[in-house]
């Protein structure tokens, strides 16, 4: 049993992160060079984490399996990122954007957590725009917001349609700056495979050197994983196609909890699939439900075009079932509306799609205008599918997009192996069971600027730990290991592709862990991934060899991971007897169709323990709401 | 949605490593018009390991035009003949049934092959390390609004930051010069009050590393700015130039 201790520093909500900064020890100036870091990934939360550590004097490896680490699967974010600036004085405050994510989350967040997150939000615009992040700005000069889902105030700051594009940029540059200074060690094109632990404290990783197979020992006082989220667990996601889990994966088989598996986030405005052979979703941003209506016929099987389908005969099914967000309700009430309208026969031209339309906002604010907000969305939607959405109604649905779930991590961030620190979207952290729109930026860029500056500050000063050897059995027996596994994928080969294996997960995943559970398709698909498992270890075919630029073995070793954990998020979802957020359970619902939570029984987040594979033990860490008052969550 | 297939000829670049030559490999596909390219050559891929051949190695990861992984030269064109968009947004409507097509890794000096279609891309980071940065520490910063910028001057910042760091620029021209890409990132922060401090020591700074890790001298023919993904305007190079002017001057 893992002893869970999110020590929450004592006191009233908004002293809470004050006073923990002042109680924490702090490391000797002249000593900071003495501590080597490793952060593993280079995404908003790595990055700026590697940068600040690098600013405070330690010395920072970085870690990331991209050639460079711009590339970042952050990179890809393009609405926006929230802070509670009030610049709109339209009644925004710090406390009010922690209310609205504890609310977003269905009351699955600790709200400690949340409330730092909402307090440090303003420090994230003021770094970003001191580092010549060129936000969207007013005619005045000063900067420009715009709204999302699950608010009612106007607090998104964005850079067009590339928010993710500057800020990681931003963090990057600072990262860039320490390179320069000697203070940052980038290692690129590394896949961490393995944490190295001695007496069960993290004492390093390892890693695969994708350009020649080596595989390579690193050591350090503290080690950091930013390695983002893990939706590609559904084969056909909007993440990056080398999103992965194998760094939190294998942390957590070497002891660290996985917390609430189960809260996935289905993005209710992508693009449709268009066939067998599509690699990847497309995200459409959250953004254009500022100005875009979504709407299905009235009628079903409607095969008429959009556009000749008469106003009486369209249901805008958000404004009518949720008056007061209508388009901008959060996304996974969002999403299953979809699915319902699509599930009742009503979807975009018999496909599984809704439609998205601008012609209203057109009519009242001009082409130019929705060409300024929104202008390299509408193209990128014209490349791929090649319609014009100036004319012809977007055809959006909803896809797997965000993982709320994580490694389970203190108020410190710091996972249940002591020395070992989770950040950014491989963390369980602050969205609960939900995450609203354009705060996973905020998120990453608050636990790398500051948040894990103090708190791996406060574990060196206080816990003294010590460099292990690269040499150190421990470091030779992990990498031994990974060389075994590596040997061992290489010598099935069997018959059947990494992908074509990995497809038939993510339709596994989709259908009975997707956007709707139930009991009985839980309890079959927990069975069905065993068994693809099982096939994938004596019948998948891994070519090329091991000390080369190998894409097949890294894709391989990727699922393997992927093949684990989906069975942990299907039991966690049989576990969970309620709906909350991204994890609906049709047995659990009011009669309107919304979730229905069990507080009474499940206000907890569930922190699950590697046992063996296959087998888990539940942990629990109660969730107190002493701020913000337990309620259903209402849109209306 | 097109039910038609188009059956199509490719010649795709095989190189097991730096040391060893390449050659063009020909394999014949059938796919439909509605696929990006890239999902082409994944379903070539998986078809190859299905005959348990090696795949072809080539690098993506965004698939939505952002990321600047992906880098191939198809017909002849950094990122395909369509243009303003990343080699992952060319989707196969544009090809014709019957058609081959010429797939290549960019080529540059400074862009080393590593294997088939992906290349060694990290001298574009060390440039930046070089001065692309404004020099502030986390926390140290006045309020987001203290500084007002012009609604103009943000615009003009942000077409210079839109920058993928692709490296296409540098494949399409024929010096394999770097210029478009550098002096993206020089006008981004030369464009706003926070950068003016470093100004002209970040523009001496970032093309001094430039000319040393081997990339030419500007071919000023543009081809950089019609290959850019991002439209990033020739513009910017002239802007460097009077900043790396200014600073000599300045120096003096
Ligand atoms: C299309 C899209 C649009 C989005 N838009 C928004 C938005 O508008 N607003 C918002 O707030 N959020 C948005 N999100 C969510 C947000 O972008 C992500 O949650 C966030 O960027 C994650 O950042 P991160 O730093 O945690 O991880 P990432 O950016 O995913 O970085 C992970 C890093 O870890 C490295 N890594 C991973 N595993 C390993 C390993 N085993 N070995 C070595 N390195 C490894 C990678 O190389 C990479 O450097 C969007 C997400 C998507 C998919």
């Amino acid at each position: 049993m893992i002893k869970l201790d999110a020590k929450i520093p004592e006191g009233p909500i908004k002293d809470k992160w004050t006073n923990h900064k002042f109680n924490m020890k702090l490391v000797n100036p002249a000593n900071k060079r003495k501590y080597d870091i490793i952060v593993v990934g280079s995404g908003l939360a790595g990055a700026s984490a590697a940068a600040s550590l690098g600013e405070l004097g330690y010395n920072v490896k970085v870690i990331t399996f991209h050639d460079s680490p711009r590339r970042a699967h952050s990179i890809a974010a393009q609405g926006g990122i929230n802070a509670a600036k009030n610049y709109q004085n339209d009644g925004d405050s710090v406390y009010r954007l922690f209310y609205d994510t504890v609310k977003g989350g269905d009351f699955r967040a600790r709200e400690a957590n949340v409330y730092r997150l909402a307090e440090v939000s303003n420090n994230i615009i003021d770094q970003c725009v001191a580092q010549g992040v060129p936000f969207a700005r007013d005619y005045g000069g000063l900067l420009d917001n715009r709204s999302f889902g699950g608010a009612l105030v106007s607090r998104t700051f964005y850079a067009r349609g590339q928010t993710g594009q500057q800020l990681l940029l931003g963090a990057y540059s600072a990262m860039n700056r320490q390179i320069a200074l000697g203070k940052v060690k980038v290692y690129a094109r590394r896949e961490m495979l393995d944490v190295v632990l001695v007496d069960g404290v993290a004492k390093g990783v390892v890693c695969r050197n994708l350009l020649n197979g080596e595989i390579e020992k690193y050591s350090a006082h503290a080690v950091v994983l930013a390695t983002g989220g893990y939706a590609n667990v559904f084969f056909l996601s909007t993440n990056a196609m080398n999103c992965n889990t194998t760094a939190i994966w294998r942390a957590h088989k070497k002891g660290a909890a996985f917390a609430n598996p189960c809260y996935t986030q289905i993005h209710p405005t992508c693009l449709p699939v268009h066939g067998e052979n599509q690699s990847k979703l497309t995200l459409m941003s959250e953004s254009l439900r500022n100005d875009g209506r979504i709407w299905v016929s009235k009628i079903k099987g409607d095969m008429r075009k959009p556009n000749d389908i008469p106003e009486e005969e369209r249901d805008y099914y958000l404004e009518r079932k949720y008056p007061t967000y209508g388009n901008l309700s959060p996304r996974d009430i969002s999403s299953r509306a979809a699915k319902e309208a699509v599930d009742d026969g009503r979807g975009a031209q018999g496909r599984d799609s809704v439609y998205l339309d601008f012609r209203d906002a057109i009519k009242r604010l001009g082409q130019n205008v929705i060409e300024e907000r929104y202008g390299n969305l509408f193209e990128m939607y014209e490349t791929i599918t090649g319609e014009n959405p100036y004319k012809i109604p977007m055809q959006i649905y909803p896809a797997p997009h965000y993982t709320m779930g994580g490694l389970w991590v203190d108020y410190n961030l710091m996972s249940s192996i002591p020395g070992l620190f989770v950040a950014g979207e491989a963390n369980f952290s602050d969205h609960g069971a939900n995450r609203l729109g354009a705060s996973a930026l905020m998120q990453g860029l608050a636990d790398g600027y500051f948040v894990l500056p103090f708190t791996v500050s406060n574990y060196l000063a206080g816990d003294k730990p010590t460099l292990v050897k690269e040499d150190h059995p421990e470091f030779v027996a992990v990498a031994k290991s990974i060389d075994d596994m590596t040997n061992k994928l290489l010598s099935i080969k069997g018959k059947r592709t990494v992908d074509d294996i990995h497809k038939q997960l993510g339709r596994l995943m989709w259908n009975k862990v997707g956007m709707a559970r139930n009991e009985k398709g839980l309890k079959e698909v927990i069975g069905e991934i065993a068994q693809l498992r099982e096939e994938f270890w004596k019948n998948v075919n891994v070519v090329g060899d091991a000390k080369d630029v190998n894409q097949c073995l890294e894709r391989a070793g990727r699922l393997a991971d992927y093949l684990e954990l989906g069975e942990l998020m299907a039991v966690d979802s049989l576990h969970r007897n309620e709906s909350c957020g991204g994890h609906f359970r049709t047995e659990y619902q009011t009669e309107e169709g919304e979730a229905l939570r069990d507080d009474e029984n499940f206000a907890y987040v569930g922190a699950w323990e590697y046992i063996e594979a296959g087998k888990w033990e539940l942990n629990k860490e109660p969730l107190e709401f002493e701020n913000i008052h337990l309620a259903t969550r209402s849109y209306k | 949605m097109n039910v038609e297939k188009l059956n199509l000829t490719l010649k795709i670049w095989r190189q097991k490593s730096i040391n060893t030559p390449g050659s063009f490999v020909e394999y014949k596909i059938s796919v439909s018009p509605d696929s990006s390219f890239l999902e082409m050559l994944d379903d070539l891929n998986n078809d190859l390991e299905s005959k348990n051949l090696e795949p072809v190695a080539f690098e993506s990861d965004c698939r939505e035009g952002i990321c600047g992984t992906c880098d191939l030269v198809i017909q002849g064109q950094p990122h395909g003949p369509v243009p303003k968009i990343a080699t992952c947004q060319l989707h196969m409507r544009n090809f014709r049934d019957g058609e081959t097509i010429w797939v290549e890794p960019f080529r540059a000096k400074a862009f080393p092959i590593i294997k088939d279609l992906i290349v060694d891309r990290t001298a574009l980071d060390k440039i930046q390390q070089a001065g692309g940065f404004i020099s502030v520490n986390t926390g140290s910063v006045p309020d987001g609004n203290a500084i007002p910028i012009p609604k103009d001057h943000a615009g003009l910042s942000m077409d210079a930051a839109a920058c993928i760091g692709c490296g296409a620029c540098v494949a399409a021209c024929k010096n394999a010069s770097a210029m478009l890409f550098v002096s993206a990132k020089v006008s981004q922060f030369a464009l706003l009050p926070q950068g003016q401090p470093e100004r002209y020591q970040r523009v001496q700074a970032m093309v001094k590393v430039m000319d040393e890790l081997g990339f030419g001298s500007c071919s000023n023919t543009y081809a950089c700015e019609a290959e850019c993904p991002k439209g990033i305007s020739v513009k910017n190079i002239a802007r460097m130039n009077r900043d790396y002017l200014m600073a000599k001057v300045k120096a003096e």
